[in-house]
């Protein structure tokens, strides 16, 4: 496995010689998100060859691989030690590897009540723009020494190194998990999910879509059952496909076929007002929209940091410049001088992010 | 600029009183809670606002004057140990809650807040804020935000890193940066958690939007003694294997569960080898459900005895022992040297065996306490400052601990920061190449370096000196770095 580093790292020095972009891919399953990349001559670093769990003692709750394992073989060993990555990554294909789940940092249905990717990451080891073999954080779950370089990694989308290998903090399954359903308007559908989150509930998610609410409630079962009953609504028996369908964006919603906003927003934020279809997630702080209208992106940027939040065109686009929230001057200062820090030549995916870096 | 020029030029917007450069004024300051290291500064700058924290930023930065920034002087590390030609950032007097949302649960705060106060005041609405370092009564939540702080909680509930959403940062330039956001995540890269145990290296925060929980409806706690330490590392192995995380679990060794027994009389077994406290909290089903596994799965681990707290008031006597570790370790003995290392939990026993050969070594006892949720071990070196030497050799004894816990695969902080303190120690856990890109990521956002230099990052020449090895996984060797 060690030939594979060596393999990457010359790689990664030789563009940064010859001062040729290269495109860091694994499974290839979250193409779709980030600037879209012109570059013709670009060359692809293919990550997807450094895979395997190199550590995984279950009772420590932390699990070491290599970048390139996929998701569902990770997934599948978890489970049989009843553990889970409790951010409930997004696949967005069967090929979806780790590597590709932290450098775009997306987390699942899970996330309002258990925490986003960067927060179970724990450590890495990575490349640098050098090709240097540099190692952050640990397989310990407080530490402290030196700065968060693992965490800053996340959702780097691979513009600061090749991810080479993550340490995560795994967490047991739910011993019980149920799905709720009620009908609602949106505006109590916010209203609630914001009141339930302010009590000592076991609600691990929540969706609003086509007027009605579903809940999850995860834990011990009497914990459970004693929270439908505080709840009410009705008990519905796919539950686990339901979320699935959210989580992949297979649900209907998503089948538009329309460019797709994903609003990051502050959970109390009033319906928004945008023309057309929304799917509301994380008890109100995720609001997916999908566009039918065409609308001017700094339209639906305005509403988006008006709401305490940021957007992001998600899917459906051809733009090359503007997926994400642009960033003000002091702050795009700050994120340039890191990347050229951690990539000198500016080689490891140039654009993916911001057309600055 | 002297000393004198640049307090009269810091005098031109903060009161005569905000800026101390007379040698009696500036002595309150010159240690943090590592109170072994001392060092008076230049001046004490005591701003009462962001607009005032900028201008001090922008005079230290025209003049290339050192900037120390201080919360409430509780760390441990000596993170806020100040600069001799610097000028002393104290963030005291930016003390105000600015705004609590109850339904959007989360509190706005000034650095100078003391985190104890803000679960206070978040209290009328069933909220708090979850980190609970052990110092939280005096501690503030900028201190907090630069050691990413923790507490016998956060196994469950996490670290500083996990429980903010928002700082407002003025760089060394005195520019404002808005990191993080009132949503869940933020676009570009995710500057919040580098800020977030940054030490103070590379901005001073001026204000944090925390979130809060509901507080639990129920909170119970098992004490479990052991007649042997392992057996009580097995069982904490056990009840995670089980698929619980306990809101809290603390270890303490016999010397301790003794030295807190005789001060507070919490009810702990005096024979025991090891006593370990259980938490429980959350709705009341889950806690009844909880806490009859945890009980079970003690018995089956060997527990010599097992006492379920039957309420409130004998649920914090428990805690009150383990609480009182530190000042326990005051009284029977002059001075105590609290080291901070974290380790995979299945190297327990392993590494405290070699903490008691240590401690014969030195001839210097030694207390242990442990996070033993998440494998961040306090062992309490007991030494007496006054005997010559001995100082010296528990510093010594401290090094040997911290390499023990870099060698078991650990680190050597889990949550009082690198500072002044460990700084020798970073060369051993970190390569060349990683700790230049520590410094790299410094000059980012400080490029002249002004931000509390010396601390939490090594430079390289210092590791020469120091001849520390960089220790990975038993490779013990370190052939890259020059000597002198």
């Amino acid at each position: 496995m060690q030939d594979i580093v060596g393999q990457f790292a010359g790689i990664i020095r030789a563009a940064a010689e010859d001062k040729v972009p290269l495109r860091i891919r694994s499974g290839g399953s979250k193409d779709f998100y980030g600037n879209r990349i012109p570059g013709q001559n670009d060359r692809v670093l293919d990550a997807s060859t450094y895979a395997g769990i190199v550590d995984y003692e279950r009772t420590e709750l932390v699990l070491t691989a290599r970048a390139g394992t996929r998701l569902a073989d990770l997934e599948t060993e978890l489970r049989k030690h009843g553990q889970m990555m409790a951010f409930e990554p997004p696949y967005f294909g069967s090929t979806a590897t780790l590597g590709g789940c932290v450098a775009t940092g997306l987390s699942g249905p899970r996330r309002a009540s258990a925490g986003a990717v960067r927060d179970f990451v724990l450590g890495v080891r990575m490349l640098d723009g050098r090709g240097d073999d540099l190692r952050f954080g640990g397989q310990v779950m407080k530490n402290v020494a030196g700065y968060d370089v693992s965490r800053l990694m996340t959702g780097s989308m691979g513009t600061l190194g090749l991810l080479l290998e993550v340490s995560l903090k795994v967490l047991p399954l739910p011993a019980m998990e149920i799905t709720l359903h009620m009908a609602m308007k949106e505006a109590e559908a916010i209203e609630r999910m914001n009141r339930w989150a302010a009590k000592p509930l076991p609600v691990s998610a929540t969706c609003f879509c086509d007027g009605g609410l579903a809940v999850r409630l995860s834990g011990a079962e009497p914990a459970v059952r004693a929270a439908h009953a505080k709840l009410g609504g009705d008990e519905i028996d796919d539950g686990g496909v339901f979320w699935e369908s959210v989580r992949e964006q297979s649900h209907s919603f998503f089948q538009s076929g329309k460019p797709l906003w994903r609003l990051s927003i502050k959970s109390t934020a009033p319906p928004l007002p945008l023309p057309g279809k929304q799917l509301m997630e994380w008890g109100g702080a995720l609001r997916w929209w999908a566009d039918e209208t065409g609308i001017d992106a700094g339209v639906a940027r305005e509403i988006a940091k008006a709401a305490g939040g940021h957007a992001t065109l998600f899917r459906g686009h051809e733009s090359c410049a503007d997926v994400f929230h642009p960033l003000e001057p002091a702050m795009m200062t700050i994120q340039r001088r890191l990347k050229e820090k951690f990539d000198p030549m500016g080689i490891l995916n140039p654009g993916r992010m911001y057309p600055q870096y | 600029m002297n000393s004198l020029e640049l307090a009269t030029r810091l005098r031109t917007f903060l009161p005569p009183d905000a800026v101390l450069h007379e040698t009696e004024d500036l002595r309150p300051y010159e240690c943090d809670g590592l109170s072994a290291y001392r060092q008076a500064p230049m001046i004490v700058a005591l701003p009462q606002t962001e607009g005032e924290v900028i201008e001090v930023l922008k005079a230290c930065h025209a003049a290339k004057t050192p900037v120390v920034a201080r919360g409430a002087g509780t760390g441990l590390s000596g993170g806020a140990l100040p600069h001799a030609e610097g000028v002393l950032l104290s963030l005291a007097k930016l003390k105000r809650i600015l705004e609590i949302d109850p339904v959007a649960r989360s509190a706005r705060v000034q650095p100078g807040v003391r985190n104890l106060a803000i679960s206070e005041a978040a209290a009328p609405y069933g909220l708090y804020y979850a980190p609970d370092p052990s110092s939280q009564i005096a501690c503030s939540i900028g201190g907090n935000v630069a050691e990413n702080s923790g507490g016998v909680h956060c196994l469950k509930y996490g670290l500083t890193v996990h429980n903010i959403l928002k700082l407002r940062v003025v760089t060394i330039a005195g520019e404002i940066l808005e990191i993080g956001g009132e949503c869940l995540d933020s676009p570009g890269y995710d500057l919040l958690a580098l800020m977030t145990g940054s030490e103070g290296m590379l901005g001073v925060v001026t204000e944090v939007t925390v979130k809060l929980l509901p507080r639990p409806e129920k909170a119970q706690v098992v004490m479990v003694a052991f007649d042997d330490i392992r057996k009580a590392a097995d069982a904490v192995a056990n009840v995670i294997g089980a698929g619980i995380i306990p809101a809290g679990m603390e270890m303490m060794d016999k010397i301790t569960a003794r030295a807190v027994e005789e001060y507070v009389h919490a009810g702990y077994n005096l024979d025991a080898a090891a006593i370990l406290l259980c938490e429980s909290d959350g709705t009341v089903e889950e806690v009844v459900e909880e806490i009859r596994r945890i009980d079970e799965i003690m018995n089956k681990s060997g527990a010599t005895e097992i006492i379920t707290s039957r309420d409130e008031a004998e649920r914090l006597k428990f805690w009150a022992g383990r609480k009182a570790a530190f000042p326990a370790a005051g009284r029977v003995s002059p001075d105590y040297y609290c080291m901070d290392g974290t380790i995979p939990r299945n190297k327990l026993a392993q590494v405290l065996s070699g903490i008691e050969a240590l401690s014969v070594e030195y001839g210097l006892r030694c207390m242990n306490v442990f996070h033993a949720g998440d494998g961040n071990l306090h062992p309490l070196i007991l030494y007496d400052a006054n005997k010559t030497g001995e100082l010296e050799m528990t510093e010594k004894f401290g090094a040997k601990i911290l390499q023990m816990c870099i060698q078991a695969g650990g680190t050597i902080t889990g949550e009082h920061g690198v500072g002044i303190e460990k700084i020798n120690q970073m060369c051993s856990q970190f390569k060349p190449g990683e700790l230049e890109m520590f410094h790299a990521v410094k000059a980012a956002f400080d490029p002249e370096g002004l931000l509390n230099p010396g601390k939490a990052v090594p430079t390289l020449r210092r590791c020469a000196e120091h001849g520390a090895m960089h220790v990975h996984r038993g490779e013990e060797k370190f052939p890259e770095l020059p000597r002198f």
